[in-house]
């Protein structure tokens, strides 16, 4: 296992001539070296963010650094990452054009504006996390293709819109429905590519968690986040969440699109070469006062915080380890801001030897699920959760 | 940035930063450039870990052409694995 890094903000700004197919430009970018082989990545600003971790450019997959997420509890809305399949952005978005298609297996199809959205049905807020399946993909040992993350593939955010059950109830489900799939405005640029549709069981889209979401954090969704509507589905990840959501179909069979029939697949059990689709996350654990690296004063008493969260039980404890998991240490846990989101934990240690140490967490939910030691294997690198384990330096 | 005028309209508008990365030139790599940046920019393959071997490459370029529907002629498909296989099968 790659020891738990973080990034290293390299200061000194790098210049070089980048030249492409459109054309060529001098430029100064800073630049981000995250903790595992060919970790160099641009950090740059896109609208409506500060500056983040670029992954890629087309389709944008942005990654928040890592020092972010001890800010606070809730991801501020301009530095919550960005994740796109499809290169065919909506460039443009019309919100009086805009409508959300309800339609298939229903009694009443329906168009709604996002005023219509807003004013004929109930508004909820939920705090969630959402997180990437692939988050900590780079750490992944072996390492295997895909989007190489470290663990900036998250955030937390209170999410403000109307239940889908309440959008569903209208329109009048029919009695042979079983699934629902969301399209959104986003679309591939070649005929044969498949379009990004995600699917639920109705039983699912009909749990009150389910929101369609106009707000982010007390302000609209940022344009990259899914402006003007996006699903929100706590406590799962966030393929689920399919942004600038305008296509609602109710199906009557198992939906068989390609992201959920053979992309986002994890094994039925771990090694097994039965797959399902990915779905509910699984606990995870991070230290966010202390990066990689970081200098703790020896002798000194020192305040160590993180952050929990798993698939919508609640936190019940997080412990740490300061040697190598031989003996574990309760922390303390702050506010509750509801099951599917981030929780702070704190506690004070003093280290009493100068050297090099790793901190260790360990998070237990109060559904008895527990951290494992080592992020169990799956070749698409996904939901990765062992404990995190980060260098410091005692001086 | 989300620009929204309280006139008849409100139209959001996104406008993206450039794109600056690029493939590695290396043999055969303008096949690489010809067919692989037409769905997506560089950094979907130069951020992928080096070293990686032939079989990697062959996988990522089958799958783009079978599941995606990249429009690679399958004649110029192992010119390509192999072009991506040395430029970026090498350790760094």
């Amino acid at each position: 296992m790659l020891p738990e890094r973080r990034h290293f903000l390299k200061t000194l700004a790098t210049t070089w001539v980048a030249s492409s197919l459109w054309g060529r430009a001098l430029r100064a970018a800073a630049t981000v070296t995250l903790p595992f082989e060919n970790g160099i990545r641009d950090l740059v600003q896109y609208p409506g963010k500060r500056k983040l971790i670029r992954l890629t450019s087309r389709p944008p997959q942005l990654e928040t650094p890592f020092q972010n997420f001890n800010e606070g509890l809730v991801t501020p809305n301009d530095a919550f990452f960005v994740r796109y399949h499809l290169s065919g952005l909506p460039t443009e978005i019309d919100v009086q054009k805009f409508r959300l298609e309800v339609r298939g297996k229903v009694q009443n199809p329906l168009s709604l504006t996002l005023a219509a959205l807003k004013s004929q049905f109930k508004s909820f807020e939920i705090c969630a996390v959402n997180q990437c399946s692939g988050n900590g993909r780079g750490f992944s040992n072996p390492r295997v293709g895909g989007g190489q993350l470290a663990n900036g593939a998250m955030g937390n955010a209170v999410w403000k819109g109307v239940r889908l059950a309440d959008v569903l109830k209208k329109a009048g489900l029919d009695s042979k429905a079983t699934h629902v799939s969301f399209d959104g405005l986003d679309r591939p640029l070649m005929p044969a590519t498949p379009d990004f549709v995600k699917a639920l069981t109705v039983e699912h889209a009909n749990r009150p968690e389910v929101l369609l979401a106009y707000q982010m954090n007390g302000q609209d969704l940022p344009y990259l986040n899914g402006f003007p509507l996006r699903l929100v589905v706590p406590g799962y990840f966030g393929t689920y969440w399919v942004k600038h959501l305008n296509q609602i179909e109710v199906l009557d069979h198992e939906f068989d699109g390609f992201w959920m029939k053979t992309a986002y697949r994890i094994p039925e059990a771990p090694g097994s070469e039965r797959t399902k689709p990915i779905g509910k996350m699984v606990i995870r654990s991070f230290l966010t006062s202390h990066l990689d690296q970081a200098e703790i004063s020896v002798e000194k008493k020192t305040r160590l915080r993180g952050i929990a969260f798993d698939g919508g039980t609640g936190i019940r404890e997080v412990r740490i380890s300061t040697d190598q998991g031989k003996s574990w240490t309760k922390t303390s846990l702050g506010k509750d801001l509801g099951p599917f989101s981030f929780r702070e934990w704190t506690c004070e240690t003093t280290f009493s030897e100068k050297g090099e140490k790793e901190i260790w967490v360990r998070a237990e939910s109060m559904a008895s699920e527990i951290q494992p030691l080592e992020t169990v294997f799956n070749k698409s690198g996904y939901q990765r959760n062992g404990v995190e384990k980060t260098k410091v330096k005692i001086v | 940035m989300i620009t929204v005028a309280f006139a008849a309209t409100a139209v959001a508008t996104l406008n993206l930063p450039q794109e600056t990365s690029r493939y590695i030139d290396g043999k055969n790599s303008h096949l690489v450039q010809a067919y692989c940046l037409s769905c997506h920019s560089a950094d979907y393959v130069t951020t992928q870990p080096r070293g990686q071997p032939r079989a990697f490459w062959e996988a990522v370029v089958q799958k783009m052409k079978k599941a995606y529907g990249a429009e690679i002629p399958d004649k110029e498909i192992r010119t390509i694995v192999d072009s991506l296989t040395e430029t970026y099968g090498r350790k760094n």
